[in-house]
């Protein structure tokens, strides 16, 4: 690194990492609070259909319930307010007699022990008055419709199919996939004299607040929500779900007992959300030198009858490679399945297979090296916005990774080389994720004394390093040696913190410290007295909307397929990223790693199989729906080169937590075709596609 | 049904009565705050409760605490000594082992465990010759560590600091 500051860049180690590697460090559902009582959430068993009755009373005599809720009983709840995450609709849990999915809250059993709530909740009787149901994605479907805003076409890529040299024409699909922190959602909720308390597994400690308050009737300033472990969320703990709400409505039903709730895993597959399955039709028109004339990418999704969301798979093709025709659209469909929500880079991650799969295949056709192939439909603009980038270096990724990995001595030929029973073979994609800063943080600097600080701010560290980061950010602005800074974070208390999401939190929140200390060091100088603050909020870039800004990478990946049992491994993975200035060394590598083994892990195992008659996913546990283990990986590397944006943002950052996903999988695929000449273009790869 | 159990849990003796259904993981939580084994699935599938049970590493939501009366329960907690971490808990800060830290205490109570199998001689699954000593390899780590999820992905940095651990222990 070429930087000539004291603290960005520093490979330190984590700040937190005591408390973690002893578990001593205190999660949601960990806090030892006196009359705890547990809750225990009942989903309906059926995925269409209207509740007539719940009977509870043998539940209810287990010795040790407090009580059974569900929509006859439960406290009423006002609208959310729209905070641009969470699905309103969603949150109105025991509030009607719907049932719109399967698993669909319908009561919740409260006790004075887990054991017994658990025990009760088998004993309830729910009598459901069935419909009809339709949980099925598929592509042939009729009745997809086109989501608000949703699509962009620039001249005619169609016609662009009669005088191409070569046509790509394929469908590429992603699977369902459910985020799975290994920390269940978790919440202890107590409704006391002065409002709400939550120890909340959240993304955003404020987000909650804001979007909960004017449901329970109560002013966000009464309502706290603490959180300053949090074990891991990649989406899934950014909105607010009905389990948090289920045990609000339960301290609402029991004020001054706190009321915990920790979703079992197999709960997990329907009340936190999922990334929507996929399936894009991607078509390439190019010329015999391998340059674009049209790139189309027509996605298609799930939606749910709760509410709407829409996973904007289309949405990475608009600006990835040039080409003077273009197309990108959704179609959805409104399923009786639980809402889709955000998963690390929702559109980026699913929306770059296809597009970037059937780069490789454009490649194979015209006998072009794949690196080669994206160098030369590199565009100068960006293709969507006509902005500049504010910096794209996408093709010095393409061959420091190609250095790195030894890809000159990649011969072309598909299924020409083994090793003993394994094919083996390499294969490469882009990364790309937009740099974002999201306005809305406030920071406050805070002297204790002595030349040591207390820097507050709301963020929730869900394992991204937030608070390392925030440290050297906050010790770089204030010029102290970072041991003087301690980070007060995870806590409605501290000032407003955007939601970690987006690859948003470091630039957006650092943002805010990095005013807080400017401001601090106007009013108090160098020598402040003890208990001088000062307070600060984050600005976007004053350039923003002149640039159009985005991380880019390369990924590499060497394969191997068994001849005999199909069995794909990954022995090699390398990533080498372009993401600006890079805050914290070590964090951000691990940060990069995590996104690619989550990129194996959905490249190899992860689907979520919904049986049609039933509306449930089948394998709704750990044993069941695959994420990758240890032995699944081999030598995975992270490398960044060195990249100065003085546009982006004024800490030249980019976003780093979701990029490392983006392109991993469509890299194994390609990688997999290269070892056995087989062209799998729906995920995961699983064996039978190669025997 | 309820009944009595002694546990030494982290070296101290600990007694309590249990509901017969309460599993170890559950008693270590929820009635003895002891909060560093972590509930992840609470169906033995990923690893986030395991502690050393007796010396062996176990999977402490798939057993109930009557079942464990009179056991030796050591946690990750426990493995620090007076502020002085385990060497196989410094490696995993040295090594960036982790990120949300969920899985954390689990992984070193399983690690501290692999390190002990292994001088033992218990061969894995991708052991070569099980008469041998096993070497504690990456693929000999990556085998042995596999019952620990991390949706994280610190995999690359659990397996060095696993392996910096062994290395330790050897010289």
């Amino acid at each position: 690194m070429t930087d000539t500051t004291t603290h960005l860049g520093a490979d330190s180690a984590r700040v937190e990492g005591p408390a973690k590697v002893t578990g001593r460090a205190r999660y949601a559902s960990e806090y030892p609070l006196s009359g705890m009582a547990y809750v225990y959430p009942v989903g309906a068993p059926v995925a269409r259909g209207k509740v007539r009755a719940i009977d509870a009373a043998e539940a209810e005599a287990v010795p040790g319930v407090l009580g059974v809720l569900w929509h006859g009983n439960a406290p009423r709840l006002e609208e959310a307010e729209p905070d641009g995450l969470s699905l309103a609709a969603e949150l109105q849990v025991l509030q009607s007699d719907e049932v719109l999915y399967h698993g669909h809250m319908v009561a919740a059993v409260v006790a004075e022990t887990t054991e017994a709530a658990r025990h009760a909740a088998g004993l309830l009787r729910t009598d459901i008055d069935r419909s009809p149901h339709d949980a099925a994605f598929f592509r042939d479907r009729d009745d997809f419709y086109t989501p608000e805003d949703s699509d962009e076409h620039r001249g005619d890529p169609d016609a662009q199919i009669a005088g191409a040299h070569a046509v790509v024409d394929e469908v590429y699909g992603t699977a369902m996939q459910h985020n799975n922190p290994m920390e269940p959602h978790s919440t202890i909720a107590e409704w006391g004299a002065g409002g709400l308390t939550l120890h909340e597994s959240t993304q955003g400690p404020h987000v909650v607040r804001e979007t909960l308050a004017p449901m329970v009737g109560l002013e966000p300033d009464q309502v706290r929500v603490i959180a300053p472990f949090v074990g891991g969320g990649f989406g899934s703990k950014g909105p607010l779900h009905a389990p948090t709400i289920v045990a609000v409505l339960a301290a609402r039903a029991f004020p001054g007992r706190p009321m915990k709730l920790l979703l079992p895993r197999q709960r997990m597959f329907d009340q936190v959300g999922y990334r929507s399955p996929t399936s894009m039709r991607v078509r390439l028109t190019a010329g015999a030198d391998g340059v674009l004339t049209g790139i189309s990418a027509d996605a298609a999704v799930q939606s749910s009858r709760v509410a709407e969301f829409i996973e904007t798979a289309a949405a990475p093709a608009r600006m990835m490679y040039a080409a003077p025709h273009r197309r990108s659209t959704h179609s959805a469909v409104t399923l009786d399945a639980a809402p889709p929500t955000w998963m690390r880079a929702p559109g980026e991650c699913p929306g770059m297979f296809g597009p970037e799969v059937a780069m490789d295949e454009l490649a194979c056709t015209l006998g072009i090296d794949p690196i080669e192939l994206r160098v030369r439909n590199e565009p100068d603009r960006d293709p969507s916005s006509g902005l500049p980038y504010s910096s794209r270096n996408l093709v010095a990724c393409l061959r420091e990774g190609a250095r790195r990995f030894g890809w000159a001595d990649h011969d072309h030929a598909p299924g020409a080389r083994h090793d003993g029973e394994w094919l083996v073979g390499a294969g490469v994609a882009s990364s790309t994720y937009p740099a974002m800063l999201m306005p809305g943080s406030s920071a406050v600097v805070r002297h204790l004394g002595e030349g040591r600080y207390e820097v507050g701010i709301g963020a929730a560290d869900i394992g991204t390093g937030a608070e390392t980061a925030l440290g050297l950010i906050a010790a770089e602005a204030l010029e102290v040696p970072a041991d003087r800074v301690r980070m007060r974070i995870g806590d409605t208390e501290q000032p407003t913190a955007t939601v970690a999401g987006g690859s948003t939190g470091t630039v957006s929140w650092g943002s805010a410290i990095t005013a807080a200390a400017q401001e601090f060091r106007k009013r108090h100088g160098s020598a402040p007295g003890t208990g001088a603050e000062a307070t600060g909020d984050a600005a976007p870039p004053e350039e923003g909307d002149a640039y159009s800004s985005h991380g880019f990478g390369a990924q590499f990946a060497e394969v191997h397929v068994h001849a005999h049992t199909g069995e794909v491994r990954v022995p090699r993975l390398l990533g080498v990223w372009a993401v600006g200035r890079v805050i914290s060394a070590r964090t951000a590598h691990s940060q990069f790693l995590g996104g690619m083994v989550m990129g194996l892990s959905m490249a190899l195992h992860e689907s979520s199989e919904v049986d049609p008659r039933t509306g449930h996913v089948v394998n709704r546990d750990l044993a069941d729906y695959h994420i990758a283990a240890n032995a699944d990986i081999g030598d995975v590397q992270a490398h960044w080169i060195d990249e100065h944006d003085p546009y982006v943002n004024a800490l030249g950052a980019k976003g780093i937590g979701e990029i490392g996903i983006v392109g991993t999988a469509a890299a194994i695929a390609n990688a997999a075709h290269h070892a056995t000449g087989v062209r799998v273009r729906d995920l995961p790869l699983t064996p039978d596609r190669f025997v | 049904m309820e009944a009595d159990v002694t546990l030494t849990v982290d070296g101290e003796r600990r007694t309590l009565r249990t509901d017969t259904r309460t599993t170890l993981l559950d008693a270590l939580r929820e009635h003895l705050g002891v909060i560093a084994p972590k509930k992840g699935c609470d169906h033995g599938q990923c690893g986030s409760c395991t502690v050393l049970l007796d010396g062996r590493r176990a999977t402490s939501c798939l057993t109930f605490a009557v079942a464990n009366d009179g056991a030796d329960v050591r946690t990750a907690d426990g493995l620090a000594d007076d502020g002085e971490l385990h060497p196989v808990q410094q490696a995993f800060i040295d090594n960036d082992a982790f990120q949300c830290g969920y899985c954390t205490p689990g992984q070193v109570c399983s690690a501290v465990g692999v390190l002990e199998e292994a001088e033992a001689g218990w061969p894995s699954a991708v052991t070569a010759d099980p008469a041998d000593t096993p070497r504690l390899d990456e693929a000999e780590i990556r085998e042995r560590m596999s019952g620990n999820l991390c949706r994280c992905g610190a995999y690359a940095g659990i397996v060095a600091a696993v392996r910096g651990a062994a290395e330790g222990d050897a010289r």
